[in-house]
């Protein structure tokens, strides 16, 4: 509706005044200046705003960092101490070394790596073939994987922790991971990839004599690369960060315990309060990574479906 | 050709087995099975038997007290965190999207705490609240018990750690939103001589509002499965557990602690008409008033 008003206004006033050479151009370099010294004004509020929303959204990872770094007493002092003095890097060692922190880290990331690995070989080869292959029910297929979606996990997750304790799966990674090995959500975002890959070159390959799998590996998946990466930035982060289902699953079990359930396990005295953020830090040197340096490939993961 | 034909339509079969298997039975095996939990009540000891109520469990369950209780956190959750959540993060995306130097290192900023996860962030803020940690006291807010203690203010700090954490999924895909909008209409409203403010209103949101309520529908069920920050800012001995004890919370304790599945079952049905009914009501009411462009 607003949008509509916004026809390309008239020219300028400063240009149609071609008579008045000087005056006009007098005119044009003052309403430049008002112009510029708008636009600065306009410059110094969106830097506040910037500074503003920076604060609320680093503060607290700033006391996370700062307070990891302190001991027990420091902690409590009041005035509070923005910046530590004698930083206790003790407390990351002491994570590892009295909360097992190593073996946190370790199971979250073999937790990680199987959902992840797992996710991208389910969904790419289900994409493939409901783009590229034709057999009867396709649709229908295809409308039950889309229905998965509008069945979260917590609606059953008292069943599967039933259905995982039945299968003696409970305190082992098949009962953490196995669950989560395909998703509706990938197998969309894949299926939107494929679509996009031209008719002309499937049938190119078929004359070059390409069979299905070696078009999947040839073709396929190196055009598709970005949206695999896409996927994979999407599955560790959901991975990573799940906290429900280890909780129900390891909690009162060390061996498969991953650094999110980890966390709740520290804390609640003083006395532990920076050796939990400590390890809270540590949950989240990886993310971090990926968000420095795959940050393209989790924005198109996120955003999939936002814009039209 | 045929058996080509045939040949095909087998691998696109197999191709499709791990996906389909996995979802048959982890997704929707327990949902039927979730049915039939809910049908039965749960056995006080392993070994007794576990009779079937049908769904007179599920009503009894739906019209408790704990359960209406239950049903005002929730409500109370997700109408604060994710309005909260969405503002804040439309305005940094506004503020971002601006040539200006340095917002590139902004907007990773403001990404942040969508990697952030939300035990972690439960961890921050237990630091942050707790009331011998010297920063509230320095605030001058002394609260003793802390607010994650307060049975009338724990609510609200956990939608608040649930809003900050919500705010950086909000900003990367509002800041993709605006992107993608054609900046001919933004530039031509501002040579209108419209204020920034009237373009915001007129120009902007309205031009939005398709990634708006994108965010409003996930928000919300992403704010219906939260339970990190409720879990480690409120203990099961804490004294604000029922005022904080949403739908989430209420299954994992009737699983976790109570082991009583056939009450957790019936919670996790009505979670499900909840998230249902809230996605459709969204639909429809902001379907309309949603602007999607020609």
């Amino acid at each position: 509706m607003a949008a509509e008003h916004g026809a390309p206004p008239a020219a300028p006033d400063a240009a149609s005044a071609v008579g008045v050479a000087t005056a006009s151009s007098e005119q044009a370099e003052s309403a430049r200046r008002a112009k510029r010294r708008r636009r600065r004004r306009g410059a110094v509020w969106s830097y506040v705003g910037l500074v503003v929303g920076a604060i609320i959204v680093l503060f607290p990872i700033y006391v996370l960092v700062v307070d990891s770094l302190l001991t027990p007493s420091q902690l409590i002092s009041n005035p509070p101490q923005f910046f530590p003095k004698n930083p206790q890097w003790s407390n990351y060692s002491d994570a590892f070394t009295q909360y097992n922190w190593g073996l946190y880290m370790r199971n979250s990331f073999i937790q990680t790596s199987i959902i992840v690995v797992a996710q991208l070989v389910t969904s790419i080869l289900a994409a493939y073939s409901f783009v590229f292959l034709r057999f009867p029910l396709r649709r229908t297929l295809f409308v039950v994987v889309l229905a998965t979606v509008m069945i979260p996990f917590e609606v059953t997750v008292t069943a599967n922790y039933n259905i995982v304790r039945d299968l003696g799966w409970q305190g082992n990674f098949l009962g953490l991971t196995v669950p989560f090995l395909a998703t509706g959500f990938g197998i969309f975002l894949m299926r939107q990839a494929f679509l996009q890959i031209p008719r002309e070159l499937r049938e190119a390959a078929v004359i070059d004599g390409y069979g299905p799998m070696a078009f999947l590996w040839r073709i396929a998946l190196p055009l598709t690369r970005p949206v695999i990466a896409a996927l994979a930035v999407f599955s560790f982060l959901g991975a990573w960060n799940q906290y429900l289902w280890p909780s129900l699953l390891a909690d009162n079990n060390q061996s498969i315990r991953t650094i999110q359930v980890g966390l709740s396990t520290i804390g609640g005295s003083s006395a532990t309060a920076a050796i939990a953020l400590a390890g809270a830090v540590i949950s989240l040197v990886p993310l971090a990574i990926l968000l420095l340096f795959f940050r393209k490939n989790l924005i198109r993961s996120l955003t999939a479906g936002a814009v039209k | 050709m045929t058996l080509r034909r045939v040949k095909e339509a087998l691998l696109g079969y197999a191709l499709l087995v791990p996906a389909l298997a996995i979802f048959g039975v982890f997704t929707f095996y327990p949902f039927v099975y979730n049915l039939s939990l809910a049908a039965h009540q749960t056995a006080p000891y392993p070994g007794y038997p576990s009779p079937y109520v049908g769904y007179h469990q599920f009503t009894s369950v739906i019209t408790s007290s704990a359960f209406l209780d239950s049903l005002r956190s929730t409500a109370i959750f997700v109408v604060i965190a994710v309005p909260v959540g969405i503002i804040a993060g439309l305005a940094l995306a506004v503020f971002a999207n601006q040539k200006l130097r340095g917002t590139a290192v902004f907007q990773i900023i403001f990404s942040s705490t969508a990697i952030t996860s939300i035990a972690v962030a439960g961890v921050i803020f237990f630091t942050i609240l707790s009331p011998s940690n010297g920063l509230m006291q320095w605030l001058g807010i002394n609260t003793s018990p802390g607010i994650n203690e307060s049975p009338s203010w724990a609510i609200y700090a956990v939608a608040g750690v649930q809003a900050w954490q919500f705010m950086g999924f909000a900003f990367i895909i509002m800041i993709a939103g605006l992107q993608s909008l054609p900046e001919e209409v933004i530039e031509a409203a501002r040579i209108d001589g419209a204020s920034s403010w009237r373009v915001f209103w007129r120009v902007i949101v309205p031009l939005m509002s398709p990634t708006i309520f994108f965010a409003v529908v996930i928000g919300t069920i992403t704010a219906l499965q939260s339970f990190g920050a409720i879990n480690i800012l409120i203990g099961y001995q804490n004294v604000a557990f029922t005022h904080t004890n949403v739908l989430i919370n209420y299954i994992f304790d009737e699983i976790y602690y109570s082991r009583n599945f056939g009450v957790a079952a019936s919670l996790a049905i009505a979670l499900f008409l909840i998230t249902l009914a809230v996605t459709v009501a969204q639909f429809r009411v902001l379907e309309r008033r949603v602007h999607y462009g020609s």
